[in-house]
């Protein structure tokens, strides 16, 4: 019988969990609220806050989130654990030829302050449009880190070992152009202005230390379309995101966070850049389409079960013998028998138009994980050998950082790199 | 954001909102101070009533001109003047303020008898506005460092002044040095406006 990873029916995503006082139920989320808005130098009366925080405490299907804040401080990065916002952007950069210890110093403090000011929806200092930075909508901002900027900072002999590029796949077609890269930093927010914004102040912000690498936008389901904690639909149409770690789990932490001294409360992120080709996926019927993932499409759930969290039964036969389940779905191949081998994924689609118009389509595929070259490495291993997706999935990007530890209120992002 | 004596409220407010659990021990080095030089008097000075905030200066290489913004409160009971500012890190140093030209254009110039705060004011300094100005810089100012700045009140008491360098390209008014004053400073190279004896913020 296969493993049973934990999924989310013992927690599920909460993203109130990692929001500030103003999302919390009670009457402390009141004056939470209230003082958010004296921070803000809103005019907002006390009354207006009391109903927001009521709003939020319910099921209210027109609340409005626009004010609504992460917490940027934590042992653990608050971007890699919050329910995924409706949008993302990753950015990496290249740091500039000149940069030494100091630099890189610089640089941390001034991705903290930036991110620190951003999240609670309050402008960075000499932020030229301030105001576009009062509507956070759980904003994050979130850093990771490449070996040669570790390199510089603290020395060899903090590169982790596994941060390097991953082996090659013989179904990669990667692309230079999304590969690679000395930091990232993925801005994410309900709110595509918002997001917009911090990544246009970040980006201003490092310039004299780093330039821009690659940027990648994501996708997902608006913010209140779906019920918390529900998973995304790719641009396959499938259920995507069902069997993953728990946030706030013991067991998230085992699989995701790290231990390893300067980076204990950081992790790994993979990023790959893949092409999905809606053109093909057209010509291949629902029954078709099901036996490849090895889950239903309406449901998510497993073609031996009925609900998306059922546990699937890799053993069960049709009656001419074959496994209902087959042997070269998605999910067959992606689940290994070795509990270690598991990651934390947080994907988002994309989709972008050539210059003729004509949409490129795909998923940015991103997953965390303690260590990505005994987690990540072998599953990929096991889907590059056999998968029906790859039948329309390509790799064209692909990236590997170390994502730091999360830093307290008075702390800086890297600082014990110093 | 720059945590000054006067932000405790804003300060203590914050912390109110914080949910996730928080690391001991985390070092405190992107926190932007005030420094108050001890007076024996008992007497409060006119440097003792000022509280800043948001203290910022611009980005800029070495013998350019930057400038250094942020809120300046008095706090106390009597109206205080700041009369003259420097710099470890700039040749001169000048408080001015921006005007409009007769052309219509603005135009940066030093502020004659110095910022002059009431009981219970804010001075606010901003690009486009009341500003610090480093006339000439004797190190780069880079992005993420910190720089501090000296502020003499007209009873001679200091407040020191430190806040980060963030990377910012306004700010460009022409600045029009004061007949009476010669800036024979060599600054000729640098980005001129229709005036010949202008020079911009540099960035
Ligand atoms: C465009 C590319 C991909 C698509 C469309 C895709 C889609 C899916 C879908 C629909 C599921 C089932 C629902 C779920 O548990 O989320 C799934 C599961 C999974 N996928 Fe992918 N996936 C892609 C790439 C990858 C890659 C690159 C990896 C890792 C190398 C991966 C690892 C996994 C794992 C570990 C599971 C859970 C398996 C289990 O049930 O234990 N996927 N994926
Ligand atoms: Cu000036």
């Amino acid at each position: 019988m296969a493993t049973e990873p934990q999924d989310k029916r013992s927690g599920g995503w909460s993203r109130r969990r990692f929001l500030t006082a103003g999302a919390v139920a009670g009457a402390g989320a009141v004056a939470a609220v209230a003082a958010d808005h004296v921070l803000q130098g809103s005019l907002r009366s006390g009354k207006e806050a009391a109903t927001t925080a009521t709003q939020l405490s319910g099921d209210n299907s027109r609340l409005t989130f626009g004010r609504q804040t992460v917490s940027f401080d934590g042992p653990v990065q608050a971007g890699v654990t919050i329910q995924p916002q409706a949008h993302t952007r990753l950015m990496a950069f290249d740091l500039v030829e000149s940069v030494d210890r100091g630099a890189i110093r610089r640089l941390m403090r001034l991705l903290t302050d930036d991110a620190r000011s951003l999240m609670r929806g309050v402008a960075p200092l000499g932020d030229s449009e301030p105001e576009l930075a009062t509507v956070p909508a759980h904003l994050t901002v979130t850093v990771g880190v490449g070996a040669r900027l570790i390199r510089v900072a603290a020395g060899e002999s903090f590169v982790p070992g596994w941060l390097r590029p991953l082996p090659t796949f013989g179904i990669d077609r990667l692309r230079d152009e999304w590969s690679g890269g000395d930091l990232v930093v993925e801005v994410a927010s309900d709110d595509l202005v918002a997001m917009s914004h911090a990544a246009r102040l970040v980006t201003k912000s490092i310039r004299s230390l780093a330039v821009v690498r690659w940027m990648q936008d994501g996708f997902r389901h608006a913010y209140g379309t779906h019920p918390e904690g529900t998973s995304m639909r790719n641009l396959f149409g499938q259920i995507d995101g069902t069997v993953n770690p728990v946030p706030g789990t013991d067991d998230f932490a085992e699989v995701v966070i790290s231990r390893d001294g300067w980076l204990a409360g950081g992790t790994s992120l993979v990023v790959r850049r893949i092409q999905m080709d809606l053109d093909t996926w057209d010509d291949i019927d629902r029954v078709g389409r099901e036996a490849a993932v090895g889950r239903r499409l309406a449901t998510g759930a497993p073609l031996t079960g009925t609900t998306e969290h059922d546990e699937p039964d890799f053993d069960a036969a049709d009656s001419l013998g074959f496994t209902v389940i087959p042997d070269f779905s998605h999910m067959r191949r992606a689940r290994s028998e070795n509990r270690r081998e598991r990651i934390f994924r947080r994907s988002a689609n994309y989709e972008v138009m050539d210059q003729h118009g004509r949409p490129e389509s795909g998923q940015i595929f991103m997953s965390y994980q303690a260590d990505p070259v005994t987690q990540f490495v072998p599953i990929q291993r096991r889907l590059d050998e056999l998968d029906m997706l790859n039948e329309w999935t390509t790799p064209i990007g692909s990236a590997v950082f170390a994502i730091l530890p999360g830093c307290g209120p008075e702390g800086m992002l890297g600082e014990t790199l110093f | 954001m720059s945590n000054f004596r006067m932000t405790r409220f804003a300060v203590t407010m914050t912390a109110g909102l914080l949910t996730v659990s928080l690391m001991t021990a985390c070092s405190s080095n992107n926190a932007t101070t005030v420094e108050k030089p001890q007076t024996d008097s008992t007497t409060t000075t006119q440097a003792d009533s000022v509280n800043a905030q948001d203290v910022w200066a611009k980005a800029a290489p070495e013998g350019d001109m930057s400038a250094m913004f942020g809120r300046l409160t008095n706090d106390g009971d009597q109206t205080v003047t700041i009369v003259s500012v420097s710099s470890d890190e700039a040749t001169e140093m000048q408080l001015h303020e921006t005007v409009m030209g007769d052309d219509g254009s603005m135009k940066m110039q030093e502020k004659g008898g110095g910022f002059t705060i009431e009981p219970g004011a804010t001075l606010t300094l901003e690009p486009g506005g009341n500003h610090l100005m480093y006339m000439e810089l004797t190190a780069p100012l880079q992005a993420g460092a910190d720089s501090t700045v000296t502020l003499t009140f007209s009873d001679n008491s200091t407040l020191d002044l430190s806040g980060a360098i963030r990377e910012y390209s306004g700010a460009h008014e022409e600045y029009v040095p004061d007949h009476a004053m010669d800036h024979g400073d060599g600054h000729d190279d640098h980005e001129h406006d229709h005036d010949s004896d202008g020079h911009t913020h540099d960035h």
